[in-house]
C-alpha cells in the first residue's frame, strides 16, 4: 500500500471518445469543475493548514505572548528548550509511552486478530466487542474510570497488593502512573485488530493448504505466509499508531487530573506544549516545541517508509 | 465475509485448536476488555464513598441518588445544557464533513483536472501532520477574529474538508463506482453537479454513513478543542462539563455524581455503536486495506 498514489487506477484513465473529441475547451471545463469541487478543501488547506504551519514556524523564532506583537529572538526558544529539564522530561515520558505502548497494543491486536481469524461462531460478536473501547477510549468518562480503577485501594491496587506488591495505586505513584496510560492505549487494541483481521481474510487459503500438504506447522505458516501477506497492513498500523501515540493528550490530562503528574511522570509532550502555550502564554516556545514534534514525527515516518522496502511485501497483481 | 464457517485451514492450526479452548480464550479477553464498562455501570449506583474502594461490581443496595443529583446540574448549569452543546457541535460537524469531504472526494475520484495528483499527495500529507503544529497559530488567528468562546473555531475545519481521513475514505469508495454511470449521464447532458448529486452521492451511502458516525463520535469525545476554545460553563460540551465534577485537588466533591455523569456521557456513543457497529467496523477495516 503506497500511501501517496494517483487516486484513479491506470486502467480507468482511458479517456472516453466523447471527451477526447471536445479537445481543449473540455479539458479547461474539467479543470474548472475540479477546482470548484475542491474549493472548500483548498480554502481549508491554505487557511487552516499551510498558513498556520508557516506562522508557527515564524513564531518558533519569536518571543510572543499573544498580546504584544511577536519579537524575533532567533534560536533562543530552541536553546532554551533543549536546556529545559521539563522539556527533556516530556520527551522522555513520550518516548517511553510510544516505545512501550505501541508495540504492546499492536502485538495484542495481531494476536487477537489471529485468534478471531479462525472463524468460529461468535467471531462477529467478539470483533464488535473488542472494537468498542477504541470508540470511547478518548473520552473524559473513560479517563475518570481509569483514574478510579487505578487509584489507591481500587481493584488494580488490591489485586497487586494481594500478590504482595503494594505500590498504593498507579495513579498516585510516579513510577507507575505512565503504565496506567499504557494500559489505556493497549485497551484500545480493537481498531488495529479490525484492520489486521481484514488483512488476514484476504490471505488466499490455497497458500495455507499448500503449506499443510508440505507439512508446515502453525509457526512456520505464520512466518512464511501470514506475516509477509499482511505486512502492508502491519505497516499501515505501525505508521498510524506510532504517529497517534506521539500526540496523546486528553487521556494523560484527565487521568493525571490535569496536572500531568505526579512529579511530571505523565508530562507527555503535548501536555507540556499546552502548559507553555495556554497556561504560560509562551506562544513562541510552544511553537518551537510543536515544530520539534513535527520533525520527530516526520523522521519516524521517513524511517518507516524507507524501511518498508525491506520488510513490506506487495503482491504484484493484488490490485 | 464468511464469518461462520466452522473450521478452515487457518494460521494457528486446523481442527486441533479446539472450539472450547478458542471460546474460553475469547471470553477471557472479553471479560478484561469489558470490565471497565461494566464497572462504570455498577459504580454509578453506589454511594460516592464506595466507588473506588468497594470491590463488588454491583452494589447489593443500588441507589439512584447519583442520577437524581445530576438533575440539579452543576455550578448553576443544567446537565442538559452540556448535552445540547455537544449535540450542536457533533451535529454541525457531521453536516460539515458530509458536504465538504464528499465534494472534495468527488473531485479526486471522478474529475480529471490538472494538479490533481499533487493535491492528493498534499491531502494525504495532512493525514500524517500532527495537529499541534497548527494549534497555536490557529488559536492566535481565531482570537484576533474574536471567535474565542464560540463554536466557530471547532466547526470551521469540518466545513473546509480538513478531516483528511474522511476525504480519503470517500475517495476510496467513489473511485470504485462504475465509470460507465457518469459516462452515460454525461451523454444525457448531465454536468458534474448533477452526477455528484444524483449518481455518486446516493451510491456512496455506506462511506457517508461511516464518516458521519465517526465524525459524530469524534466530536462528542473531543476534549482538547473545547478545552482551548470554550471558557464559559454555559457553553461547555459534555466533556468539559464532566471536568467540572472534579475538585482542584483531584478528589471529586460528588464522586457518585461524577461517575453517573461519566456513564450518561458514554451512552450516546455506546448506542451509536450498537446501532451501527457493522458500518463502523467495515469502514475502519477498509481504510487499512486499500490505498
Amino acid at each position: 500500500m503506497t500511501l501517496v498514489k494517483d487516486p484513479v487506477p491506470a486502467a480507468r484513465k482511458a479517456r472516453p471518445a466523447v471527451r477526447a473529441a471536445t479537445g481543449r475547451p473540455g479539458r479547461r471545463r474539467e479543470n474548472l469543475a475540479g477546482y470548484l469541487f475542491m474549493s472548500p478543501w483548498i480554502a481549508g488547506f491554505l487557511l487552516l493548514t499551510a498558513g498556520p504551519m508557516v506562522a508557527s514556524l515564524y513564531f518558533a523564532f519569536t518571543d510572543y505572548n499573544l498580546f504584544n506583537s511577536p519579537k524575533w529572538v532567533g534560536l533562543d526558544n530552541f536553546t532554551q528548550m533543549f536546556a529545559d529539564p521539563r522539556w527533556q522530561k516530556s520527551v522522555e515520558v513520550t518516548a517511553k509511552y510510544v516505545i512501550i505502548g505501541t508495540p504492546l497494543k499492536l502485538l495484542l491486536a495481531l494476536g487477537v486478530a489471529l485468534l478471531l481469524a479462525q472463524s468460529r461462531r461468535g467471531q462477529a460478536f467478539y470483533r464488535a466487542a473488542f472494537y468498542a473501547p477504541s470508540l470511547i477510549g478518548a473520552s473524559v468518562s473513560v479517563g475518570f474510570v481509569w483514574r478510579s480503577l487505578f487509584s489507591d485501594g481500587a481493584i488494580v491496587d488490591r489485586t497487586q497488593s494481594f500478590f504482595g506488591w503494594h505500590v498504593g495505586g498507579w495513579v498516585g505513584n510516579a513510577d507507575w502512573v505512565l503504565y496506567c496510560l499504557v494500559a489505556l492505549t493497549v485497551w484500545q487494541f480493537g481498531a488495529p485488530m479490525v484492520i489486521f483481521l481484514a488483512g488476514l481474510k484476504q490471505v488466499p487459503r490455497e497458500l495455507y493448504e499448500a503449506a499443510e500438504v508440505d507439512g508446515a506447522g502453525p509457526v512456520r505458516k505464520f512466518w512464511t505466509i501470514t506475516l509477509p501477506m499482511i505486512s502492508p497492513v502491519l505497516f499501515f498500523n505501525v505508521l498510524l499508531e506510532t504517529i497517534h501515540s506521539f500526540q496523546i493528550f486528553g487521556s494523560a490530562y484527565v487521568v493525571s487530573n490535569t496536572q500531568c503528574g505526579p512529579a511530571d511522570a505523565t508530562l507527555v509532550y503535548t501536555c507540556y506544549l499546552y502548559q507553555q502555550g495556554f497556561k504560560n502564554a509562551q506562544m513562541g516556545f510552544a511553537s518551537a516545541m510543536a515544530w520539534m514534534l513535527l520533525l520527530a514525527v516526520a523522521l519516524v515516518t521517513a524511517v518507516l517508509f524507507w524501511s518498508q522496502k525491506k520488510w513490506v511485501y506487495y503482491e504484484e497483481d493484488a490490485r | 465475509m464468511s464469518a461462520t464457517t466452522t473450521t478452515k485451514p487457518g494460521v494457528l492450526g486446523r481442527k486441533g485448536t479446539g472450539s472450547l479452548a478458542w471460546h474460553l480464550g475469547a471470553l477471557l479477553i472479553l471479560a478484561v476488555i469489558l470490565y471497565p464498562v461494566v464497572w462504570v455501570i455498577g459504580a454509578s449506583f453506589k454511594p460516592g464513598k464506595d466507588v473506588v474502594n468497594s470491590l463488588t461490581l454491583f452494589p447489593s443496595h443500588p441507589i439512584l441518588s447519583n442520577f437524581r443529583g445530576l438533575a440539579d446540574g452543576i455550578a448553576d448549569v443544567r446537565i442538559w445544557t452540556f448535552f445540547q452543546n455537544s449535540l450542536f457541535y457533533a451535529g454541525g460537524a457531521v453536516v460539515g464533513v458530509l458536504v465538504s469531504c464528499s465534494l472534495t472526494a468527488y473531485a479526486f475520484a471522478r474529475i480529471r483536472f490538472a494538479g490533481r495528483n499533487l493535491l492528493f499527495s498534499l491531502m494525504i500529507g495532512t493525514l500524517l501532520l500532527p495537529y499541534h503544529v497548527l494549534l497555536i497559530p490557529q488559536y492566535v488567528m481565531f482570537q484576533k477574529l474574536g471567535w474565542i468562546n464560540t463554536y466557530t473555531p471547532l466547526l470551521i475545519g469540518k466545513y473546509l474538508a480538513t478531516e483528511a481521513f474522511f476525504v480519503f475514505l470517500m475517495v476510496q469508495f467513489m473511485r470504485n463506482l462504475p465509470k460507465e454511470l457518469d459516462e452515460a449521464a454525461r451523454l444525457d447532458g448531465c454536468g458534474h453537479l448533477r452526477i455528484y448529486w444524483s449518481i455518486v452521492l446516493p451510491l456512496s451511502r455506506p462511506a457517508l454513513i461511516t464518516s458521519a458516525i465517526f465524525t459524530f463520535i469524534n466530536a462528542w469525545n473531543d476534549f482538547m478543542g473545547p478545552l482551548i476554545y470554550l471558557n464559559e460553563p454555559g457553553k461547555y460540551t459534555v466533556s468539559l462539563g464532566l471536568m467540572m465534577f472534579r475538585d482542584s485537588d483531584g478528589v471529586a466533591a460528588d464522586y457518585g455524581g461524577m461517575i453517573a455523569m461519566s456513564l450518561v456521557a458514554l451512552l450516546p456513543v455506546l448506542l451509536f455503536f450498537l446501532a451501527f457497529q457493522r458500518h463502523l467496523i467495515d469502514g475502519m477495516a477498509t481504510s487499512g486495506l486499500k490505498g
